[in-house]
């Protein structure tokens, strides 16, 4: 059975992942210039040839990759290789904008299958799980990412897809499935659909949880390990890159480790795109070193976090990415106040209340506003207005502090807001109508 | 001495509140008092009933939000500055009312009101040492 823990890699030191990186730098900027008319038009708008390319640090010389370069050339246009030599495409999930196609090539596919089945067992996986996929499966990458991630390390892989959550919870007892992989929220419904089903959580097989293609925050992690009795890791990555893989959490639950052998990750300023050091808060952006259908060159993912370099205690000594805040294009500005949802979300579980909410923001007579919407549940409620009043109170007032926003609160019917699926939907911005 | 008022969360959409009556019928619950609390985007629905403990399983099936609240049923004979009276002790004796409301039943010449007052049982205690008819639970089930 091959085993996907590769300390040859994962436990590399600085200079053996220097020299991989360089040396897979080197080769791919090569192939950029002669192969993709795109890059070969801005190397030399810039004077650059792929031999000024030689370590991993002349990485800043190059110029950065947007999603816009995708939506420009779509679908194929930044692709390297032959058609013929395409393996699968996957699309991005984009809910704003029009939808970007990404290409792999067999090889490609290996590379992420690789570094899936490198996160489902640094999140503690093995060969004798049975991995339950509820992401949905098809042009997503989540569905088919974690499921040839799961196969790659010789698990038993359960292709549930998401949807019908009754079935995913008898399939959770009937199977005793080891490992769960779908969204935060989908994972929050299932939970929540254990519990109303009168069903211990410990009672079931369930061990690990691997969550990712939304932001979430700490919070949510211990409300999803509570309703379900496991332990929840986060895992990174977006379609352009690979897909699910790209970085996830270790045992530690400290940071993602990124798979830099194949994705290199830098921080920047988005404002001036300068690389910014360690720790500090910037775009996150990668280098798909490792790629061969589609190898974007410090492409912006427009998410917010930073980077770490420190070894972990799990003995890696891969760089580690920090959570997402959220992506640049999920942040609200409202009245000049960059609002992300995650941070709704954070306040809700601090005030020991449910992550159901629903924002929805408008303008009225030229000034943004923001309702939340928030879930009754029974540890709120009081048969007295002034009670559920003072709730609305401290919600807004928790809210103001936080992200020194006035918010309208509104309490809703328990359940009255939709369960996802896949990705949440937390947003309604009625201001694009206007 | 207090009786068990249900108290149900009422998004403001229409048909909630044909929701949960319905749901109500259907369980074979008999309703004796009834009144809203409402403020712009939510109410809150409070009934006496026959049998509390069922009607909350009830509801709490259909995924509402719902609690027991002990409140004092009073029964006053009809007559001016009955009820005015209850108050005033009340009043005097330091207890503050969170709400009240008021309903007649089939025997002649007496009107309930329901009260919510702070420290529930000692304002009962109070009231019934003053002469005033407090309901039990049962006198309700009877009703």
């Amino acid at each position: 059975m091959p085993n996907y823990f590769q300390p040859e890699v994962e436990c590399a030191s600085r200079e053996e992942l220097r020299e991989i990186q360089s040396q897979r730098l080197r080769e791919m900027v090569k192939r950029c210039y002669e192969k993709v008319p795109l890059y070969r038009k801005r190397f030399d708008e810039m004077g650059l040839k792929p031999e000024d390319i030689q370590t991993i640090d002349d990485l800043t010389k190059l110029p950065f990759t947007t999603k816009q370069d995708l939506r420009d050339t779509y679908p194929f246009g930044l692709v390297a290789v032959p058609r013929d030599d395409l393996a699968r495409v996957h699309a991005s999930s984009g809910t704003t904008g029009k939808q970007t196609v990404v290409a792999y090539t067999e090889r490609d596919l290996d590379v992420w299958a690789t570094s899936a089945a490198r996160s489902i067992v640094a999140c503690g996986g093995n060969h004798e799980d049975f991995v339950h996929v509820s992401y949905g499966y098809g042009l997503f990458t989540g569905g088919l990412g974690l499921h040839d991630g799961a196969q790659k390390m010789g698990a038993t892989v359960i292709p549930v897809s998401s949807g019908n959550t009754n079935r995913q919870v008898q399939i959770l007892q009937d199977y005793g499935s080891d490992i769960l992989a779908c969204t935060p929220s989908y994972a929050m419904y299932i939970g929540e659909t254990v519990r109303d089903k009168g069903i211990d959580p410990k009672s079931l097989r369930l061990r690990i949880g691997i969550f990712g293609a939304e932001p979430w925050t700490e919070e949510m992690r211990r409300e999803i390990e509570k309703a379900l009795a496991i332990k929840a890791y986060d895992i990174y990555g977006l379609s352009e890159i690979a897909g699910p893989g790209v970085a996830c959490e270790c045992e530690e639950q400290n940071g993602m480790h990124v798979q830099e052998d194949f994705f290199y990750p830098e921080i920047i300023d988005p404002a001036t795109g300068e690389q910014l050091p360690d720790g500090e808060e910037g775009e996150l952006v990668f280098t798909c070193i490792g790629k061969e259908a589609l190898p974007l060159i410090r492409y912006r993912t427009r998410d917010i976090c930073s980077l770490t370099h420190e070894k972990c205690a799990c003995g890696r000594t891969t760089v580690r990415m920090t959570k997402p805040k959220g992506r640049t294009d999920d942040m609200l500005i409202i009245r000049g106040i960059n609002v992300f949802p995650s941070q709704i979300e954070s306040v809700l579980l601090d005030l020991g209340m449910d992550p159901n909410y629903r924002m929805i923001v408008d303008r009225k007579n030229n000034l943004d506003t923001l309702e939340v919407q928030v879930e009754m549940n029974e540890g709120m409620f009081s048969d007295t207005v002034r009670n559920l009043e003072r709730v609305e109170r401290t919600i807004a007032d928790a809210l103001h502090s936080t992200l020194n926003i006035a918010a309208k609160i509104t309490l809703v019917g328990p359940k009255t807001i939709e369960r996802s699926e896949g990705k949440a939907k937390r947003v309604i911005d009625r201001r694009k109508m206007v | 001495m207090q009786i068990q008022q249900l108290s149900v969360f009422v998004e403001n959409k229409p048909g909630r509140l044909a929701e949960i009556t319905e749901a109500l019928a259907e369980a074979g619950v008999d309703i004796r008092a009834i009144s809203v609390a409402d403020t712009s985007d939510f109410g809150i629905l409070r009934v006496i009933v026959d049998k509390p403990k069922q009607a909350v399983e009830t509801l709490k099936s259909h995924g509402m939000t719902v609690s027991l609240t002990n409140v004092i049923a009073v029964g006053f004979d009809d007559r001016p500055g009955c009820f005015a009276s209850a108050v005033r002790l009340l009043a005097d004796k330091g207890f503050d009312m969170e709400y009240m409301y008021a309903f007649i039943s089939r025997d002649k010449g007496r009107a309930y009101v329901i009260i919510r007052v702070s420290q529930g049982e000692k304002a009962a205690e109070t009231l019934k040492a003053n002469g005033f008819f407090i309901l039990e639970q049962s006198d309700l089930d009877a009703m």
